[in-house]
């Protein structure tokens, strides 16, 4: 049988002010029809790229398509006029892209947004379009369609915007789905349905689906054919089977090791708890008056010397609103926070300073919780300062010292922010933490914004610090992998509420609360996690 | 300066870390805005020194002969009383470089923190404080000022604060629309849980992020301060003839324009030539202190 779409040799250069950018060099592929070719690639990789440059959607210049062919429908999608190439991108082709939140024009009905390629492409009515987009909206999956045409794209929760943009890409019946990371943004249980959806719709439909997505967890579940590129290079092709159990290239196996799949051994904890929770509550005020979130709802839990506790949820399920209670980042309502035996709640001046040396905070974000015009000196000299750490003369010393500990080349310390990977960042942030030399750390989601390779590197260095520094972490994850890699006890938040707690491998292996199965179906990868358990 | 021992690893933080020097290093590499300081410090010093190099005196008037075009005694020509123009620009430079940079810095000062207290604060103090900035914006300028002339007299130190005094309303809100966007960025939530202080986060971490609109908003204040001066001065309550200043010689220029030009031309390319250093300066200042801007 022929391919759908059979990509040879593409090569994408960027011809910018700073050079040459090989953005993607040399890669072939195939999309057959009802199957998945998943590319995969951290971020940077060309896989975006490569895909976009079929239909024609890189600037250009400064990109330039080098060479390659890309066969569809008998044609080379690569020598198409922009006139047939717009043909091919409704018709033949259509995209998912990664943020549902910004892919809908926030201006206009979904159902406008619907039958907007059928009138233009298939030239029909609106009465026969309107029918049309309902029933595909329906397809979806989404609950009284006839009616949810007339909603605007605000009034959807990310998920069913999705599906929402996935009824937009199915609506003028292609032959292929290009879908870029299509449930990067959204939570883990949500990720799940769209990915049955998926791959439901194709096998229905017959379709080839491309998918691009840097979690190989991710792509475990559906590919059936699987590219890795790497620098925008070809790395290695094979059938899922192939890629997981039997990986060729170097690369590849570093990038299936880097998923967290291992469990902490449990470590010994001491009598007296270094924090202790009780009946905590954080609300705040909505912005429609005499509303109030409730973010946080009669929480209570201890964390013993020396423990790494992972705390779970949802987006909004008011995970990071504990730690930065816990932090008096934001002040809680009612109840207490004891650590070491002290009241966090109440203290004010001198004394909370002289706490908040003892506990620190890693953030989610790190290109967000630097201080864009603060050099890494700067940003690490603060705090050391600020509790005399070390006076004036040892300052310097100190900065390299942290440097080290971080992984930081010296060379780098008159750097900014910006000069940085993420990785790095992130290597800079918790830097800052452990300058106040604290016993305590909340880490809200310190590596959901990396790589995987580069999550694993951190992760890694986090687990050092503790057992260098004697650290005691609350680690805060919407991602189970993650945390069964670090954490000695686990604790599940839904709705501001604490639903289940317990040992990590107990959470795990014997969920007691439908709410905790149901986060552990969800899990992308699954079938990884069951090898990895197999083998060992 | 730097010291690599054999291994490679820095022993020594190399000198110069803090923003500021930073920023001195990347303006120095700016043409356009070095050029800008440079022409700026060259205007500067000759309206210092304009008492002992002016060729007459700034009241000195020769009614025979008039107004003249330029000459060789008059360099830049003469006005309708026979004062030397070139005299005049030199002594108006003096005013309206001085309430131009005064008036600014006033506003800057109290503007940026006044926004940032506000920004920073929230919640009721915000509320409160912006209120005030509303009902000092919807008071008539022009009857401000001439309460405050009259109940201090006329005077030149006066009519700097009075414009201060106004300009700073519009820095206060871009300010707080600037901390208001930047408080809730992690970095900030980072610099509460090191333990810092408000004012230590307002003045290291908040301001220095909010500077870019505020350089480019205070080269803007400085041509529209001069300009109010000049308008002030035409209504009688600036500057009085015959006294000078760049807006004082160009609205009376506008009124002779078409007999004779140059009372005109020059002291309006003395203030367009010294807005363009501004800008350029500006511009360059505002790039110097982002990091960001410096990688290409």
């Amino acid at each position: 049988m022929k391919s759908l779409l059979e990509v040879d040799n593409l090569a994408v250069h960027f011809h910018t002010r700073n050079g040459l950018v090989k953005a993607v060099d040399g890669i072939s592929f195939k999309v057959e029809a009802g199957e998945t070719t998943a590319i995969i690639g951290e971020s940077g990789s060309g896989k975006s790229v490569a895909c976009y440059s079929l239909l024609g959607l890189i600037p250009k210049p400064p990109g330039k398509i080098e060479s390659g062919s890309a066969l569809f429908d008998g044609k080379d999608l690569l020598k198409l006029s922009e006139r047939e190439l717009r043909k091919v991108r409704g018709k033949g082709i259509s995209i998912i892209f990664q943020d549902p939140m910004t892919s809908l024009n926030p201006f206009l009905k979904v159902g406008t947004q619907l039958i907007e390629p059928l009138q233009l492409h298939f030239g029909m009515g609106k009465k026969e379009a309107w029918a049309k987009a309902t029933s595909v909206l329906e397809e979806v999956g989404i609950k009284n369609a006839d009616k949810r045409m007339d909603s605007w794209p605000f009034e959807f929760s990310g998920g069913m915007r999705q599906r929402v943009v996935i009824a937009m890409a199915l609506i003028t019946e292609p032959k292929i789905i290009i879908a870029d990371e299509p449930t990067t943004a959204l939570d883990v249980t949500v990720q799940a349905q769209i990915l049955k959806l998926l791959k439901d719709l194709q096998e229905k439909r017959q379709i080839g689906v491309l998918f691009i997505s840097h979690d190989l967890s991710v792509v475990a579940d559906i590919a059936d054919d699987i590219v890795v590129m790497k620098d925008g290079k070809f790395v290695e092709q094979g059938s899922r089977d192939d890629i997981f159990e039997r990986p060729q290239h170097d690369y590849t196996k570093k990038l299936l090791n880097a998923v967290p799949t291992a469990q902490k051994p449990p470590s010994e904890s001491s009598a007296k708890p270094l924090l202790v929770v009780n009946h905590l509550c954080t609300q705040f005020s909505s912005n429609t008056p005499g509303e109030i979130i409730k973010a946080v709802q009669d929480v209570s839990f201890t964390i013993e010397r020396n423990e790494v506790v992972g705390l779970v949820g949802e987006s909004g399920s008011g995970k990071s609103t504990l730690g930065r209670s816990i932090m008096r980042l934001v002040r809680p309502h009612s109840g207490s926070v004891l650590f070491d035996g002290r009241e966090m709640t109440e203290i004010e001046g001198k004394n909370l300073k002289d706490m908040r040396r003892r506990m620190q905070m890693i953030f989610q974000d790190p290109y967000a919780s630097l201080n864009p015009r603060m050099s890494v000196y700067d940003t690490l000299a603060e705090p050391i300062l600020l509790h005399k750490i070390a006076n004036k003369k040892g300052l310097d010393k100190e900065v390299f010292r942290l440097m080290d500990s971080v992984g930081l080349a010296r060379e780098s310390v008159l750097r900014y922010p910006h000069e940085f990977s993420g990785g790095q960042r992130q290597r800079i942030a918790i830097g800052r933490a452990i300058s106040t030399k604290p016993e305590f750390i909340v880490a809200d989601e310190p590596v959901s914004a990396l790589d995987v390779t580069i999550q694993a590197q951190i992760l890694d260095l986090l687990l050092d610090l503790v057992s260098e520094f004697d650290l005691t972490m609350l680690f805060i994850s919407h991602d189970l992998g993650v945390v069964r890699y670090l954490a000695d006890r686990i604790l599940v938040m839904n709705e501001g509420q604490l639903v289940e707690s317990g040992t990590t491998d107990a959470v795990l292996n014997n969920p007691q609360q439908l709410y905790t199965q149901t986060l552990l179906q969800a899990i992308p990868g699954k079938s990884l996690v069951q090898n990895s358990q197999e083998l060992s | 300066m730097t010291e690599a021992t054999q291994t490679g690893q820095l022993m020594e933080v190399p000198k110069g870390v803090s923003l500021w020097q930073d920023a001195a290093t990347r303006l120095r590499k700016n043409k356009l805005a070095m050029f800008g300081l440079v022409f700026l410090i060259f205007i500067i010093l000759l309206c210092l020194i304009t008492p002992w190099i002016a060729p007459y005196g700034y009241e000195e008037q020769n009614l025979r002969l008039g107004a003249t075009s330029p000459s060789a005694a008059h360099w830049l020509g003469t006005d309708i009383f026979g004062r030397d123009m070139l005299t005049r620009i030199l002594y108006g430079g003096r005013v309206s470089l001085f309430v131009g940079f005064i008036a600014t810095a006033v506003a800057l000062v109290i503007g940026v923190t006044y926004g940032a207290i506000a920004g920073y604060a929230g919640g009721r103090t915000d509320s409160i404080m912006m209120r005030f900035v509303d009902i000092l914006y919807a008071m008539p300028f022009m009857i401000f000022i001439v309460l405050l002339m009259v109940v201090f007299g006329r005077n030149i130190l006066l009519l700097f604060l009075a414009i201060g005094a106004v300009e700073w309303l519009t820095m206060a809100r871009i300010v707080r629309g600037q901390i208001q966007n930047l408080k809730h960025q992690e970095f900030v939530e980072a610099a509460v849980s090191i333990g810092l202080s408000s004012f230590a986060i307002v003045w290291k971490h908040l301001i220095p992020n909010a500077l870019g609109p505020v350089i480019v908003y205070t080269t803007l204040t400085i041509p529209s301060v001069m300009l109010l001066e000049a308008f002030l001065s035409f209504l009688g309550l600036g500057i009085q003839p015959p006294s000078s200043s760049w807006g004082l010689l160009i609205s009376n220029g506008v009124e002779s324009m078409e007999e004779y030009p140059w009372l005109l031309i020059f002291p309006g390319l003395a203030l367009t030539l010294t807005l363009f250093a501004l800008n350029f300066l500006g511009d360059g200042l505002r790039d110097a202190l982002d990091p960001r801007s410096s990688g290409d």
